[in-house]
């Protein structure tokens, strides 16, 4: 390896790169430098090109104008092989897992054909082990978490032996040590020459680990810096060009219990998914409850009970506004005052495929029934209201978009992620449940999202958040509970918890709470 | 030969073109694509290997010339939905209205005509084994093919590289796509293969099950296999398992509807549909099992971002 070549001519070298898009520009006139040995990051809001410059980069797509140059040669990336060939590897944002194929396959395909599948297997699994990344290549993507998944991603592309390693958003799954974990072996990528371009919205993060960053809005480079010698604020402004509004709470006195869960338990749906065991909480008027705790230690599982996913057949377990509805389905909760935000967006939270007005009228058709259907049983829809009500979404969340109605596929991750809290909130829910609220959005529409979960909760409504993301959680309680292996922590006041407290907590270690337990079960 | 040797020998007759058309469209569409014109590639590949065999003389040449038949027609379905995105339901439906057409009339002058019959081969020693000896070693050329691309179609899915990237394709043919797999070069060949497999299942009724071209001989086989296809959860020892209990209910219904068991004769020939329906809905109630076995991007048009 030559080092010293490395560092005197930059390993990846853009100039001029611009990607049309029609008439609109994704990226504009792009120039960038990475060196050998560096930690780059690439910061920019949802929408500021950052995700099409990288494409570009991998081989995903072609560019409309520019050049790329790899060290010191001019190249046209035809194709993620050809990147790979030159030695760039990526972890995308959306994983380009295959979810009917094993850990192991999934890496295998990325792979050198010769080795065979048991050696890549036992090569992953050693890999995976040495970054404190734990995989097992026998488990199928279908029955992973989010979080499960992305160690998949990183272990694949570390895997390649890359001179140059693109991680997009790559710890908002991780839990603080994991990160750090991560960190380590970015450090360590780093110190045997290669170079990382990362990409990440967590301004801390970036200060601490890059050497450089450079700085996209509306597809241009706003900025170039080191991003030591700046502060999160400083880093912010460049990005989004106004100061980020700060999430104000103020703590109210809370009112009648919304939410009432009492000794839920919940057998594993699948091999490798997790029970819930003995789960207790409630959650009143006026309050924040936050989730924290690792991915796949039950979180999608307790979402899925409490939206009616998966109903329970006791139907006294799950409480809403007084009533009993273990056994009610997700419409009939709906009808009761709830408002469920899964964690997924595209496929869950929306029809990919479908403008976000027919996605509006199929989350609310039963329980906004009045506003958006007539003609009473022929069930009519209004499209008059429905087109009105998704406007007023849209503005109330500043939700950018291209056209007057398009389909939420086009739509950034952080822009849809703002339009389906939006829809929600639009109802004024008496309770909102909300699973990973700001997963891989940009700081300026995640700080948005988080004030309107502050808002909704001082309007009177109860909120429950389940998040992997402590600073969130931080920012927007009044209270907080771990979950652990599918066992829930009692609720902490946010105010008496410290982060190393959570971190044990997270890690399954509870502290004897002398009659702690019996006073929640009341 | 007793009268069990002769019925399992029928079995394996009825089944085996099954057998090979459904292993066939299991390799295409667990690259995604979803071709429904294996009606009609089957009695292409009926009507091409009865006519090579009738113009050369040589069953083998005939089996060719099916295979081929077969081939190049699922060739013209990859075209139009691979290359020019065309909707699969219809390309495939319009595919076997075409080859039930083109058979038809490429057969015209054949109608009738004694058919070349493929000649049984028999394995040294093992022919020689009582009762299994004579059914399974004693056989033609195409049953053990049949066989061969059950073990091959198994193997190359689940054990091969190759195998893996056309299970990828199907599961997402955008993921496979970011990873550099050639996602249309290999969904034309496993159409290709899919249209092979139905040419060859073409031969065995054109060349062993019955020696002679009867138009529309295929008789609703296609669209049988279609169904073993997708209820053995496009797995190929459900899919033998599947082929094999349709024969044996067919050809057993056959000889109860000879007894005169006082049945009327329409439940018995439903008997063979419903049979295997209810075994692998049983087989398949798995859902998770299911899920992980069913092609996702199954029918879905795949056009490369640019």
């Amino acid at each position: 390896m030559t080092v010293s070549d490395a560092s005197a001519v930059p390993l990846l070298s853009v100039r001029g790169l611009t990607k049309l898009f029609g008439s609109f520009a994704a990226c504009n006139e792009i120039d960038l430098d990475i060196a050998g040995g560096e930690i780059h990051a690439l910061l920019g809001e949802n929408g500021a090109g950052k995700s099409t410059l990288v494409k570009m980069l991998f081989g995903v797509l072609q560019p409309s104008a520019g050049q790329i140059t790899w060290q010191g040669q001019a190249v046209s990336i035809g194709s993620p092989a050809e990147a790979r060939k030159l030695g760039i590897g990526m972890v995308f944002q959306h994983f380009s897992l295959f979810e009917a194929l094993t850990v192991g396959e999934n890496i295998a395909l990325s792979l050198d054909p010769k080795i065979s599948l048991a050696q890549i297997s036992d090569e992953a699994a050693s890999l995976s082990k040495a970054y404190g990344l734990p995989l097992d290549p026998k488990a199928h993507v279908a029955d992973l978490s989010v979080g499960e998944r992305q160690r998949i991603e990183i272990v694949r592309a570390l895997l390649q032996n890359p001179r140059l390693i693109i991680l997009d958003e790559p710890t908002s799954v991780l839990t603080p040590q994991e990160a750090d974990r991560l960190f380590e072996t970015l450090f360590k990528l780093r110190g045997e020459g290669r170079s990382v371009l990362y990409i990440s919205h967590r301004l801390e993060e970036v200060r601490r680990i890059c050497d450089r960053a450079t700085v996209l809005r509306h597809g241009r480079v706003t900025g170039a810096c080191d991003p030591r010698q700046e502060t999160p604020a400083s880093l912010a402004r460049m990005m989004v060009g106004s100061e980020i509004a700060e999430v104000h709470r103020e703590v109210l006195a809370p009112g009648e219990v919304r939410l009432d869960v009492s000794r839920l338990s919940v057998p594993a749906r699948t091999p490798f998914g997790v029970s819930l065991k003995d789960v207790s909480l409630s959650v009143r008027a006026g309050e924040v409850l936050a989730i924290a705790g690792v991915a796949g230690n039950g979180q999608g599982e307790l979402f899925d009970v409490l939206s009616g996913e998966v109903t329970v057949s006791d139907a006294k377990a799950i409480r809403i506004r007084g009533r009993d509805v273990g056994d009610l389905g997700i419409n009939g909760r709906r009808l009761l005052g709830a408002s469920f935000v899964p964690e997924e967006r595209h496929g869950h939270g929306a029809v990919t495929g479908m403008p976000l007005s027919d996605n509006l009228l199929l989350a609310r058709s039963q329980s906004d029934r009045k506003s958006f259907l007539g003609g009473g049983i022929f069930s009519v829809i209004r499209h008059a209201s429905i087109r009105s009500a998704t406007q007023r979404v849209c503005a109330e969340m500043d939700v950018r978009k291209s056209g007057e109605d398009p389909s939420a596929g086009a739509l950034s991750g952080g822009n849809l992620q703002k339009f389906i809290v939006g829809r929600e909130l639009d109802r004024q829910p008496a309770l909102l449940i909300v699973n990973q609220p700001t997963w891989g959005v940009d700081a300026g529409a995640a700080s948005r999202i988080r004030q309107a979960l502050i808002d909704l909760a001082k309007a009177g409504s109860a909120v429950v958040v389940i998040s992997q993301d402590l600073d969130e959680i931080f920012e927007i309680a009044t209270n907080i509970a771990v979950i652990s292996e599918g066992r829930l922590s009692e609720p902490y006041p946010a105010g008496t918890l410290t982060l190393e407290r959570i971190g044990l907590l997270m890690g399954g270690i509870h502290e004897t709470h002398s009659g702690g337990e019996a006073a929640h079960a009341h | 030969m007793n009268i069990w040797e002769a019925i399992l020998l029928t079995v394996i007759t009825a089944s085996t073109p099954l057998v090979i058309a459904a292993l066939g469209e299991l390799v295409t569409e667990r690259s995604g694509v979803l071709n429904l014109g294996v009606e009609g590639m089957m009695i292409i590949g009926a009507v091409a290997a009865f006519v090579g065999a009738q113009l050369s003389g040589s069953p083998y040449v005939g089996i060719l010339c099916g295979i081929a038949g077969g081939a190049v027609s699922s060739q013209l379905f990859a075209f139009l939905t691979l290359t020019l995105v065309a909707n699969q339901v219809a390309t495939g439906l319009a595919l076997t209205l075409l080859g039930l057409g083109v058979s038809g009339m490429i057969g015209e002058g054949y109608v009738s005509v004694p058919g070349v019959r493929l000649p049984e081969i028999a394995i040294p020693v093992l022919s020689d084994v009582p009762v299994i000896g004579a059914v399974l070693f004693r056989q033609d050329l195409i049953f053990y093919l049949s066989i061969v691309l059950l073990l091959g179609v198994n193997w190359f899915l689940f054990r091969s590289r190759a195998g893996l990237k056309l299970r990828a394709i199907g599961d997402s043919h955008t993921s496979a796509h970011a990873l550099g797999i050639h996602v249309i070069r290999t969904r034309y060949l496993a159409v290709m293969f899919g249209g092979a497999c139905a040419g060859l299942a073409g031969a065995q009724l054109s060349l062993v099950y019955t020696p002679q071209w009867v138009e529309n001989m295929s008789a609703g086989r296609g669209w049988i296999t279609l169904a073993l296809v997708v209820f053995a959860s496009w797995r190929p020892w459900r899919v033998f398992a599947g082929g094999y209990l349709f024969g044996a209910v067919t050809i057993l219904q056959l000889h109860a509807q000879a007894l005169g068991l006082g049945i009327p004769s329409q439940y018995l020939s439903m008997l063979p549909y419903a049979a295997t329906i209810v075994v692998l809905i049983i087989i398949s109630h798995n859902r998770r099992t299911t899920m992980i076995n069913t092609p996702a991007s199954l029918g879905k048009a795949f056009v490369p971002e640019r």
